[in-house]
């Protein structure tokens, strides 16, 4: 696909089978690291599984933050790029961020966040090939909506659940 | 018989009880095409050189529902209300998607022309077999969900009984008013499918001023033929590729505009429209998507756009609710206007208002019109009997049913915005412009969400001031020219807009000839026949009614809100154009051949076929 | 596809389009005719929509009903056939079928089911064209549990109220 592309969430088809993290730690890390994976799956309660990902929020608030300039933007995909040599691991753009996406790698301690695979998203692909579409790829600029994704997960998850369980839904998170 | 149409319209007199076929020549059908042109032709034939004397809650105006060539064939099928309308003194081609229009065409009609009143409520029942008058007086006073309910269950029991045997009977198809209708509200809707309307014009008054519930159609013969059938196939199918590849309108529809139109272009109605701008995180799209869409994928007749959801709200206050997800303009009339911006409660203002038969967009219009009022201490706490205060969920649903029930201020608000203003104002012993600088509307149509002032929106300048609809959103008028091949074809040909955005203008009028056989083209729609529509829309506004008639140019205006300079967000201290509404005002008029006042000329009406009418524009041009 | 086939059907997922009334009735009556069509959309309340078709029961009451032996079934579809020829309109095979499904045709009154299109069911390309996938082809061969897909369809659409309305769905129908 052209770019610029973004991941769009259908939160309600995940099935939290965790292909998306799997996929992608294989893609960056080389082998099957979930914690490491850009992409995590939230599962508060079962059933209410919720894709937390960086939703390249058009104003950019983890690039503004970091005191060491070590975050960027692709010209390309308009993902957010993290220089590891950079950055000293003091977390100021997990709070900058409005869902708290990124976080520190569980090796090096370096802010690990979604690159996009650079314009063919490795999650996308398997959550496509199951049927699931709860990350779907579109052709998309960054724009005023893009920060009402990045959400903390545990909200998400509370709207589910009432989507799901009705009134129940509201006391099982 | 061209292609496309069925070959004939019911025509009702519910005071004499009479019930006929009619047809209109290939002619009239080739110049008006259907739906809101067809319309417009009808009523000016029957009460045009009346038109000036009558209400439009008297008997003696004539509500139409018309399907057009193109209904239920290309997708998306609709259905066109019309009359003179109670609030413009002109006429709305109000349109909304239901079966209830693919049913008409398969019993065979094209239309439904009602005119009279029933002595008691009553509903029309089109099948195979004809049009007949049947006793509603069990539905009367019933929401949108219960009659939906009730004629369901009456109608597939009585087909059933008339003809067994044949397999299961599908539901009808029904268009129906609520209580705001029944009691003359007069901007009521029509209603169909509990959230979808014909929501401009007030023609839910019409159909109650009636005592007409409902009407309902059950066909069980083919859709109409068309003129090149191998030609329409061929399209449809190229038609579906466009509209299957528009991702994010299928995905969101338009109710992802409820943060947008706040947070960006700083033009959704906040309180009565005295902001535009909000950055409410809590009415973005995911926020309703994530705790209220039970269905994401919803879609009318033949149509894959499917922009509609489903919304239900599955636990608290107002559990239960059931609407669509909403779509912009009831997050914006039903939420943000009213100063709410809690989704839940949002979709709960959206479904009661389409329960009781207010039209989404004019009837919280009014009642943010009343809060604002209340606000600033001109009506009080003794006029509602409770406090209308903003983002209060209760109050708000109180207020709605006060005006729908037509009772204590209620009784005059249920007169619409305008009309309200006029008469709060006669009854405090004001001026007149004291309170209209509160009421958002024009030509006595209240205003969709789409503010122009920030001018970042597509609404601008002229959009509601110039067009012969008044404040109606779907139909702004653009140039004189561009306009009249979207929303004044859409209008007549009767399809759903959302299934005509995405789709190449070419495309869509190769469909329309190849399903016809007229010689139709985007230039013939845009010279021609558009013009000659709204020219003579324009007409029958111009000649007004007994208590409201409108001043050419003096009214071909914005209201004044829309030039006060907004008061926050980006775009602060903004305002619509004064100079710009006169100078385009003026190239529209010129663009369809209307004199400097507005007025259609001699000449341009000799050219549109409508010389009968320039007897009564003479004395506009004095 | 290979056959035998069966068409699945995903209620909650029918978008109520009708699309699939549509292209059946092209497809067997070379113009547009829903109450022709073999696939009937019920809609008893909006937002519950059900697609309404033979379940190809596999001892098929229908057959076994007709007086005149009218009907058949495909040795490779596994379809109900209905030979137009002998049919005398009785309406025996409806009263016998669990679902009601068959319905006399309004032009001719004799009797209609689906025949799967000799294999490549039409209702199930649209469907599938415009991402529903309420109507899927698998498959499979009858089995015991197709009786349970031919039912009425309004206590279908009853239980999807409830699925969606929660209590609410109870009133709806």
């Amino acid at each position: 696909m052209s770019k610029p592309i973004w991941i769009a969430r259908d939160y309600a088809a995940c099935s939290g089978c965790k292909r998306c993290e799997i996929a992608c730690s294989m893609h960056h890390e080389g082998w099957m690291w979930p914690e490491a994976s850009r992409v995590r799956v939230f599962m508060p309660f079962p059933g209410c599984e919720v894709p937390h990902l960086c939703a390249q929020c058009n104003d950019y608030p983890c690039v503004d933050s970091c005191p060491v300039g070590a975050l960027s933007t692709s010209a390309d995909t308009k993902a957010v790029l993290v220089d590891r040599e950079k950055c000293t691991g003091c977390g100021v753009c997990i709070r900058a961020c409005p869902g708290s996406v990124p976080f520190l790698h569980p090796g090096d301690d370096k802010v690990t966040i979604c690159d996009l695979c650079d314009g063919d998203p490795e999650c996308v692909k398997v959550c496509k090939e199951a049927g699931y579409n709860a990350l779907m790829l579109v052709n998309e600029e960054p724009n005023v909506h893009r920060r009402l994704f990045s959400r903390n997960p545990i909200e998400v998850a509370k709207d589910l659940a009432v989507l799901f369980f009705g009134e129940k839904g509201e006391e099982v998170i | 018989m061209p292609g496309g149409y069925a070959g004939k319209f019911l025509d009702i007199d519910l005071t004499k009880e009479k019930v006929e076929d009619i047809t209109f020549d290939d002619e009239t059908l080739e110049a008006y095409f259907g739906g809101r042109g067809l319309a417009a032709k009808i009523l000016w034939d029957r009460i045009g050189r009346r038109w000036r004397k009558i209400d439009g809650l008297d008997p003696e105006n004539v509500f139409l529902a018309l399907t057009g060539p193109m209904t239920a064939i290309y997708p998306g099928a609709r259905i066109m209300c019309s009359g003179k309308s109670p609030l413009s003194n002109g006429t709305v081609g109000s349109t909304a998607s239901t079966e209830f229009a693919s049913e008409l065409k398969m019993a065979g009609y094209d239309g439904v022309i009602v005119t009279g009143k029933a002595e008691k409520p009553v509903y029309i029942l089109v099948t195979d077999e004809g049009g007949e008058i049947r006793d509603a007086s069990h539905l009367w006073g019933k929401v949108g969900e219960e009659t939906i309910k009730l004629l369901n269950r009456e109608v597939t029991e009585e087909l059933a009984k008339r003809k067994p045997n044949v397999g299961l009977w599908k539901e009808p198809g029904i268009i129906y008013i609520g209580p705001a209708g029944e009691n003359l509200v007069r901007n009521a809707a029509v209603m169909t499918k509990i959230c979808h309307a014909c929501g401009y014009g007030g023609y839910g008054a019409v159909m109650g001023s009636k005592n007409l519930k409902a009407v309902v159609a059950k066909g069980r013969g083919k859709i109409p033929a068309v003129d090149a059938p191998e030609s329409v196939k061929l399209l449809l199918k190229k038609t579906h590729e466009h509209l299957i590849g528009r991702t994010t309108m299928r995905r969101w529809g338009t109710g992802y505009a409820g943060y947008a139109m706040g947070a960006d272009t700083s033009s959704e109605p906040i309180r009565n429209w005295q902001e535009e701008w909000h950055d409410e995180k809590s009415m973005g799209g995911p926020m309703f998507e994530n705790r209220f869409w039970v269905k994401k994928k919803w879609a009318d007749f033949g149509c894959t756009t499917n922009c509609m959801k489903i919304s239900c709200i599955k636990s608290g206050r107002w559990k239960g609710d059931i609407t669509d997800m909403p779509d912009y303009e009831l997050e914006a009339y039903c939420g943000t206007n009213l100063g709410i911006f809690d989704p839940g409660e949002n979709i709960h203002m959206s479904a009661l208002i389409d329960n009781l038969g207010h039209s989404g967009i004019n009837g919280p219009n009014t009642m943010g019109f009343a809060a604002e009022l209340y606000q600033r201490g001109i009506l009080t706490e003794k006029d509602f009997g409770f406090k209308p205060s903003w983002g209060d969920a209760e109050a708000m649903t109180k207020l709605a049913w006060l005006i729908a029930e037509r009772k204590k201020i209620g009784r005059v608000l249920g007169e619409g915005t305008y009309r309200a203003a006029l008469k709060i104002a006669k009854k405090k012993g004001m001026k007149p412009e004291e309170l209209l600088k509160y009421a958002v509307h024009v030509k006595g149509i209240e205003i969709g969400a789409h503010g122009t002032r920030s001018d970042a929106d597509y609404t601008h300048d002229i959009s509601y001031a110039a067009s012969v609809q008044g404040g109606d959103h779907t139909s702004v008028a653009v140039d004189g020219f561009t306009e009249m091949s979207a929303a004044v074809f859409t209008d007549s040909a009767v399809f759903c807009n959302f299934c005509f955005f995405g789709v190449p203008q070419e495309l869509v009028f190769d469909f329309a000839k190849a399903v016809t056989g007229f010689p139709i083209t985007q230039e013939s729609w845009r010279r021609v026949t558009g013009p000659r529509i709204v020219t003579l829309q324009r007409a029958l506004l111009l000649l007004g009614g007994p208590d409201v008639t409108w001043e050419p140019v003096g009214d071909d205006d914005n209201p004044p809100r829309f030039y006060e300079p907004l008061p926050s967000g980006p775009y602060k201290g903004s305002k619509t154009d004064e100079a710009l509404v006169k100078q385009k005002r003026k190239t529209y008029f010129e663009t369809l051949g209307w004199d400097e006042k507005g007025i259609p000329t001699k000449e341009t009406l000799k050219k549109l076929g409508l010389s009968d009418v320039d007897p009564l524009m003479r004395k506009f041009r004095k």
